[in-house]
């Protein structure tokens, strides 16, 4: 049995981590999950939050805005809208994601309108989560 | 026969002509290093999209279900065109090779009787669809103030477009832009966007993904996301395309220059020359005469 697997994290604009680690804890929009090795193939959206990758070497933070997830049993490759390290996360980002994230409810149609209250609900969150 | 004055005052027109193209040259060759590190980073986001997205396509793609993004609205009656070329010019061939590409397929499919919509990315290649089709034009993006492209630039097109598409305002969504191959060759290519096209790749291993939540709403929430990815990928691809077009025509602007001063140089001693010789056969045949 493996005891670690492949983690990436990438946004459409870079690639902010690609690491081998013994487990992560992702927001999926269907609850929270910690993908280990060996973990079954699965593929999930992402609600607002924070990835939390553990390896030997410590554990790494990130603060994700939305995106999807695919995990296999030999790596997690997690693809975000948009995605900060944790420690460089201000008040501000987190403010502009909550303008976008209102907007996007402004601008949702009635089938989107659920998930656009809880992508809103969410990101608000996040301003507890992190304590700034 | 130019004066000795005019040839000096072209061959320094043609010198400080020569300054500026290879300030250019050189100028193009610092933004593609930058362009293509951009498309770098953005390849390996596109490559699991794809990835991800083949393999839902696969399981979903044939059902009655399917998104409209992905099946089609079953007919191929309006096409809508997203041409993107650059904002500015003397970058070569790279804005006519997209236009012209752009404009066969714009004819075969106006004598198939289909009915065309525009949208133009980029200034220069407005101006030359204008030209023949400015009846067909409804959008125009403007990122002549965009200094470095962003997603979220290519996520506004996508959102527009699909605004569009939900209107039912057209059936076939087709970009066209430059691929990048290298400095001296990018490719025109046109990209259809919707319905959209995933190749299923050859290493499907047919794993069983669980999908949380289910397939078609996974799908659903994906297909914008993907498009705004291909749109983003085209517009890296045609940035940096552009730059290696500017790059190539540059520097044989500046190899001609180089050429240009020479010839004029050659030219000008030769009449210098000759101008010493008259003189001399002046003052020669003026002293015999005494």
């Amino acid at each position: 049995m493996a005891s670690s697997m492949q983690f990436d994290l990438v946004s459409p604009e870079a690639a902010l981590a690609s690491m081998t680690v013994s487990s992560v804890e992702i927001p999926g929009s269907e609850g929270d999950f910690t993908a280990m090795p060996d973990h079954a193939p699965v593929i999930t959206t992402l609600r607002p939050g924070v990835i939390k990758a553990s390896s030997t070497e410590g554990s790494f933070e990130y603060v994700v805005s939305g995106g999807f997830v695919e995990v296999n049993s030999d790596s997690a490759s997690i693809l975000a809208e948009q995605a900060f390290e944790k420690s460089k996360v201000s008040r501000d980002i987190i403010e502009s994601l909550i303008a976008d994230a209102e907007k996007f409810l402004e601008n949702a149609g009635t089938e989107a309108k659920d998930s656009a209250d809880k992508r809103l609900a969410d990101t608000k969150l996040l301003i507890e989560l992190l304590n700034i | 026969m130019p004066s000795l004055k005019d040839l000096k005052n072209r061959i320094d027109s043609v010198t400080s002509t020569r300054k500026i193209t290879k300030a250019m040259q050189m100028v193009a060759a610092a933004k593609l290093r930058r362009a293509q590190e951009s498309a770098e980073s953005a390849r390996p986001y596109a490559d699991q999209m794809g990835a991800v997205m083949s393999n839902l396509a696969s399981g979903v793609g044939d059902t009655e279900s399917a998104p409209k993004m992905l099946s089609g609205t079953g007919k191929s009656d309006t096409h809508l065109l997203i041409i993107a070329t650059a904002e500015r010019g003397l970058c070569g061939g790279f804005n006519s090779s997209i236009v012209r590409l752009a404009r066969n397929h714009i004819i075969e499919l106006q004598s198939a009787g289909k009915s065309i919509k525009i949208i133009t990315v980029g200034k220069k290649g407005r101006e030359q669809i204008k030209r023949e089709f400015s009846d067909l034009m409804i959008d125009h993006v403007d990122l002549s103030e965009v200094k470095r492209l962003g997603y979220g630039n290519a996520k506004s097109i996508s959102e527009a477009v699909l605004a569009r598409f939900n209107s039912e305002e057209f059936d076939i969504c087709t970009i066209f832009y430059n691929e990048f191959k290298s400095v001296i060759s990018q490719i025109p290519t046109a990209l259809q966007l919707i319905p959209a096209v995933f190749d299923s790749s050859e290493d499907n291993e047919n794993l069983f993904y669980e999908y949380e939540p289910d397939e078609s709403e996974i799908l659903a929430e994906l297909l914008p996301r993907a498009m705004a990815t291909q749109i983003f990928t085209a517009l890296l691809e045609n940035g940096a395309s552009e730059q290696g077009a500017r790059m190539s025509a540059m520097d044989n602007a500046t190899r001609n220059a180089g050429d240009m001063i020479d010839k004029l140089t050659i030219e000008y001693n030769r009449s210098r020359q000759a101008v010493i010789t008259n003189e001399l056969i002046e003052i020669i045949s003026g002293a015999e005469a005494l």
